[in-house]
């Protein structure tokens, strides 16, 4: 029941969990300290804030909290020089169902992330900045406030840091059970003090008008870590791990139908789905088959053992190969799970073997969109609820003729149609499990014409 | 005058059009005879894009190897379609921006929407107030389907919610367009409704402890898309369908808010405001809106009446003008005393004047009203026509001031007759027993008071909503009532009472119509030349520049 | 409503956290009643919109969006189990039946909005919660503010022989 000492496989090449589950570390900072921690920050500081964003595009650095948004690009939205202050915020809301990765590093390895925000706010400016942690993770929010505490102590957080001149205050502030506030700008109008609903883009873009309608950049804890590293090795050794445009490493977590559920830290693509599965999680439970994985937290398109996905990958000497493969040979990266229909996202994968209903498991995942969408906007907040009350009536017998068809059209109509990505979030799981299972779906409504078919 | 805007070059279902820069996506739409179907969006409000109603087809040059935009044999720019429809009502025009408002897609998305607003509205269009003036009701007939595959239960949320003392609150039919929400912070500056729960669950409230009461709570109403906000006075009343609409102007204060009045038969059911940009932008006060059931009352004086050994009788109008007229020639100049109203209109108050010369009288004024200003519509002025009053020499530059000396005459006996159009006597500080005093008074009205029931000869006049004419507002503008209902009873148009006074008085004039009257006055008054009743038009005109009283424009409201 | 010394100070405190806008504070200071009363009353919510200078509708709006503010008190001890698909799968729906039954919880249908499932001596409240970010350690629950991954059915009694 305690949390087990988890030894990382051989395997993994562990940058940003190397202090996870470490024999002897704390999560104080004199034993970062011991282990040569904010050595980073100091070298930031000697460096122009113009150039750690150079190393960061540099670095193909692509954002972990699930959208895969080049950090560089981003942060180069933001003019420097404006008259609105810059603010910067950690999205340490980790709600993406099948995701626990940000989770230890608040909680065992703070310093590390309060290093790569204070690097970061420099690098954009910040002078004031929020870690955005969420409700449930209160013990971590305590955490964080006594790291805090602790780098103030030290001069690496407020006025004139390590004699920069460079002023900065970071805070905690924590949500209070919300999956909407992991989206960037619902985050926002959270942290404004009012109900967490997206914003419109155009025009509200936040490297323009973000927080309090100033400039302001939302990063994922993953990484910020990543930015420390960055400026430890420099940009262009970063992105020598991993493939090209898929730079770095990633953390993966693994959770459902396997033996060793957990997680584990590889080079983006340098490991195999079923690599993931058979040779570092153990395999399935036995006597099982695999029958699927939804490959990036439960807002990415679900994968079918049974698909055949033509993949082009560009060659060393820059010629285009198509291989055609199956589900278990899929490695785990950005573009490659994009082309195979589905997306890297958030680095959480459930495996799910072929004892699993899927009709079941939709309306397992229908019900978490139904319960967290905001209801802002109509066909998300409508569609969300309708088609959890379609699979929650298939799972319980009730299912008609037209659900199935019903379930995909309902979905199409919200997926592109939305203020935010919750629209795909929730359309994407009932899309794709109808897509790939539809027998499963099919079975559960036979025979039944019309709405008779009330729980 | 500023510099002029610039014109962009935009293309809509292929034509291409040119509107000035700043002009929103739908607006350009709608001035090219496109019309986007939308709820949230308001032209007067912030645009939230929640509905999702106005998505269409937006497209943008395509730009060529020299990053400028690429030409096609038309000479116009290459479009390059954006994959994902996109709002129209938070976004302005661009340069070469290309849109689709009707396109396989859009119908698409417009049917979603529909589709999606309908599964949880309750059938309630039997009942509905909003029926026959309901956005989800046309556009699902435009844009929507004709079944539902909808099999589950509906969410169910508060229903008949008092959401305030005039506005009754159905939260099952609620669209959480946010609407009312945007009104009541941005405009009417009491932000006092909000969102509670989450998701589907999602309703309008607002706090117990602080409802719903502002002055301006029942312009949600009118820009509830549906029947969810419904005006608690006109609940359940009349179909409106059923509704004549009548424009005119609102008369409880001097902004002159422009208004629609919807009346049935004889009755009048409710008022609406009516946009205006120079008066009212499209609001109006709660108080002005309902301000008008007094002109259903019972006790409306409907005969003409005079006075034989004490007592007030009925008599016919021949009668009672020739009376009026008799009696009044009794008198010298300087013993006859007139109080007329700032709430006449124009006409009346010309006519009043030409009384006043033809009697020789010399003490006259109008009755002021002043409250206090809220900043947003309610002039401080609750008088609708001072200027009007003004301009023809009912009273002058101190409305009222000329009031207490002539009390002072009637007790000193000096003023023996006064002819009271329209107000009360007792309230410019007479007592009843003045009034008893007086040997003369010749009353207009239209609901009894201290004067009428002491009057000597008694007029019954009509109400706002019961005749045309025109007034000024307190920004110079000159506006137009019209007559949505006919006077009950006998009683008359004051003009006519007035003009056939003078007739008594002096012999003809010969005028028949009220046209006849403003082309008397638009001769006499530099500022109204060239104006006649019908050319004043529905949106008025403005007869003087932009002066000190012009503070508070709409614009900013 | 009274308002100990010590909780006003840490209010003054985490407001100055929000130099910007005191609306920011919200969700902090509700956070605090939430801890301290261990619900928001009616009053806390007047007391806030004051002190933020807000209208009390800007607060209730957030009271009754986010999950984690009662409007009633929870149990002496608040038991919070996953329902999300890696915890459902690896048994969370049975824990949450185990949990009631050790706890003396009727189980019934409750969600967001809806009356908390109590025991009768008030001694434990129980809800879904959505994921609770680990995942590959299911069943995972909070029983207050204390974490608790991979439970196994077997183990409730003990669990909650802890929380008295």
């Amino acid at each position: 029941m305690a949390s087990t000492v988890r030894t990382p496989h051989p395997r993994e090449k562990r940058i940003i969990f190397r202090n996870i589950d470490r024999p002897g570390w704390t999560n104080d900072i004199d034993c970062y300290f011991r282990d040569g921690g904010y050595a980073e920050l100091k070298k930031a500081f000697t460096m122009k804030p113009e150039q750690i964003v150079n190393e960061v595009k540099a670095s193909g650095l692509r954002g972990r909290g699930g959208a895969g948004f080049p950090c560089g690009v981003k942060w180069g939205f933001i003019k420097p020089g404006g008259p609105k202050p810059v603010y910067l915020i950690c999205n340490a809301d980790e709600s993406e169902p099948g995701t626990f990765k940000d989770r230890y590093i608040i909680h065992q390895d703070p310093h590390q992330l309060l290093e790569g925000t204070v690097i970061s706010c420099y690098a954009v400016n910040a002078r004031l900045a929020y870690i955005y942690i969420r409700g449930e993770f209160p013990l971590g929010a305590k955490i964080l406030e006594r790291a805090l505490a602790e780098a103030r102590q030290h001069g690496f957080l407020g006025k004139n840091i390590l004699g920069s001149g460079f002023d900065c205050e970071i805070y905690v502030h924590r949500g209070a059970g919300a999956y909407i506030c992991g989206e960037e700008t619902g985050l926002i109008e959270s942290m404004e003090g009012k109900r967490p609903y997206p914003r419109i883009k155009p025009p509200y873009f936040p490297a323009v008008l973000g927080l309090y309608m100033c400039p302001t950049i939302v990063n994922n804890v993953e990484t910020l870590c990543n930015v420390k590293h960055i400026v430890r090795m420099g940009g262009a050794e970063y992105a020598k791990m991993g493939k090209p445009n898929n730079t770095g490493t990633r953390l993966l977590c693994v959770s459902g139908d396997v033996q060793k559920p957990g997680y584990y830290e590889f080079e983006v693509g340098g490991i195999t789905l079923g690599e993931l599965i058979y040779d570092i999680c153990g395999g399935l439970r036995p006597g099982r088959k695999l029958r699927a994985v939804i490959p990036g937290g439960s807002s990415a398109k679900v994968l079918s053992v049974a698909d055949r996905y033509k993949i082009k990958s560009r060659q060393p000497d820059g010629s285009m190969l198509e291989k055609e493969m199956g589900l278990e040979e899929v490695p785990i990266d950005f573009d490659t799970l994009a082309a195979a229909g589905s997306m890297a996202g958030s680095g959480g994968i459930i495996v799910m073997d072929d004892s699993r209903d899927m009709v079941w498991a939709l309306n397992n995942i229908n019900e978490f969109y139904a319960h967290e969408s905001c209801g802002q906007c109509t066909p998300c907040r409508e569609g969300s609820l309708w088609m959890k009350k379609i699979t929650e009536r298939m799972v319980h017998g009730g299912g008609t003729k037209q659900d199935t068809d019903t379930l995909k059209s309902v979905a199409d109509n919200i997926a592109g149609r939305t203020i935010c990505a919750f629209g795909e979030a929730c359309a994407w799981p009932t899309q794709s499990f109808v897509a790939k299972f539809r027998d499963d779906f099919v079975a559960k409504s036979a025979g039944k014409e019309n709405g008779s078919g009330l729980r | 005058m500023s510099a002029p805007t610039q014109l962009l070059n935009v293309q809509i279902d292929g034509a291409w059009h040119q509107f000035p820069k700043g002009t929103r996506v739908i607006e350009a739409c709608s001035r090219a005879g496109k019309f986007i179907p939308h709820y949230c969006y308001h032209p007067k409000l912030s645009s939230p894009g929640n509905c999702r109603m106005c998505l269409i087809e937006m497209g943008m040059p395509k730009p060529g190897p020299d990053r400028k935009p690429e030409m096609g044999p038309d000479g116009k720019p290459i479009i390059s379609w954006i994959p994902r429809p996109q709002i129209s009502c938070a976004q302005d025009i661009a340069e070469g921006m290309a849109i689709r408002t009707d396109s396989p897609l859009v119908k698409e998305c417009r049917n979603g929407v529909m589709e999606f607003l309908l599964i949880n509205h309750p059938l309630d269009c039997p009942i509905c107030d909003q029926a026959g003036e309901c956005h989800l009701q046309e556009y699902s007939v435009e844009f929507g389907t004709a079944g539902s595959r909808f099999l589950d239960e509906k969410v169910k949320k508060p229903k008949r919610v008092e959401l305030g003392p005039r506005v009754t609150l159905d939260d099952e039919r609620c669209i959480l367009c946010s609407r009312c929400i945007r009104f009541m912070k941005e405009v009417a500056h009491d932000d006092v409704l909000g969102f509670v729960s989450r998701g589907s669950h999602t309703y309008l409230t607002a706090h117990p402890n602080k409802p719903l009461d502002s002055n301006y709570s029942l312009n949600t109403v009118d820009i509830c898309p549906v029947g969810a906000l419904t005006s608690t006075d006109f609940r359940f009343k009349m179909r409106v369908w059923f509704l004549k609409e009548t424009k005119s102007i609102c008369t409880s204060c001097a902004t002159g808010c422009n208004t629609i009045i919807g009346t049935r038969l004889n009755t009048i059911y409710r008022q609406t405001p009516r946009e205006n940009d120079e008066v009212n932008s499209s609001w109006m006060c709660d108080y002005g809106r309902l301000n008008f059931h007094y002109l259903n009352s019972p006790e409306r004086l409907q005969t003409p009446q005079i006075r034989e050994r004490d007592a007030l009788v009925n008599s016919s109008w021949k009668s009672a003008m020739a009376r009026a007229g008799d009696e009044l020639k009794k008198f010298a100049n300087g013993q006859i005393a007139l109080i007329g109203s700032a709430r006449m209109t124009n006409e009346e108050l010309w006519l009043t004047k030409k009384l006043i010369e033809s009697l020789g009288i010399a003490d006259h004024d109008v009755v002021p009203r002043l409250g206090e200003a809220d900043q947003i519509l309610v002039n401080a002025d609750r008088n609708p026509n001072t200027l009007g009053a003004q301009l023809f020499g009912i009273t002058n530059e101190n409305p009222g001031g000329k009031l207490s000396e002539i009390v002072e005459k009637v007790r000193s006996g000096a003023i023996r007759a006064i002819v009271a159009l329209g107000e009360d006597l007792t309230e410019i500080g007479l007592t009843v027993d003045d009034l008893k005093k007086l040997s003369l008074i010749v009353a207009t009205g239209i609901l009894p008071n201290n004067t009428t029931r002491h009057a000597t000869v008694l007029l019954p006049g009509s109400g706002f909503a019961e005749k045309r004419g025109s007034m000024i507002n307190f920004r110079g503008r000159l506006q137009r009532l019209n007559r949505a209902v006919q006077p009950p009873g006998e009683a008359r148009d004051e003009w006519e009472i007035l003009r056939d006074l003078i007739q008594q008085s002096t012999g003809s004039n010969g005028i028949y119509l009220i046209e006849d009257v403003f082309r008397q006055i638009a001769e006499a008054i530099p500022e109204m030349k060239g104006l006649s009743l019908s050319r004043i038009s529905d949106k008025g005109v403005q007869l003087v520049e932009e002066g000190e009283e012009a503070t508070k424009t709409p614009a900013s409201i | 409503m009274e308002i100990p010394a010590e909780l006003e100070s840490q209010i003054d405190e985490v407001i100055t956290h929000y130099p910007v806008s005191k609306r920011s504070a919200s969700l902090p200071l509700l956070h605090l009643f939430q801890e301290y009363f261990g619900r928001i009353e009616d009053e806390a919510i007047e007391w806030v919109a004051r002190k933020l200078e807000l209208e009390p509708i800007n607060v209730l709006e957030l009271v009754t969006f986010y999950p984690m503010f009662r409007r009633e008190p929870l149990g002496k001890h608040h038991i919070r189990v996953c329902r999300t698909l890696s915890c459902a799968m690896a048994g969370g729906y049975q824990l949450l039946d185990t949990f009631c039954k050790h706890a003396n919880i009727v189980r019934e249908q409750s969600g967001h909005g809806d009356h908390l499932l109590k025991s009768t001596d008030g001694k434990y409240s129980i809800e879904f919660v959505e994921c609770l970010a680990s995942c590959g350690f299911g069943p995972v629950c909070m029983i207050d503010d204390d974490f608790f991954e991979a439970v196994a059915q077997e183990e409730v009694p003990q669990l909650l022989e802890k929380y008295q």
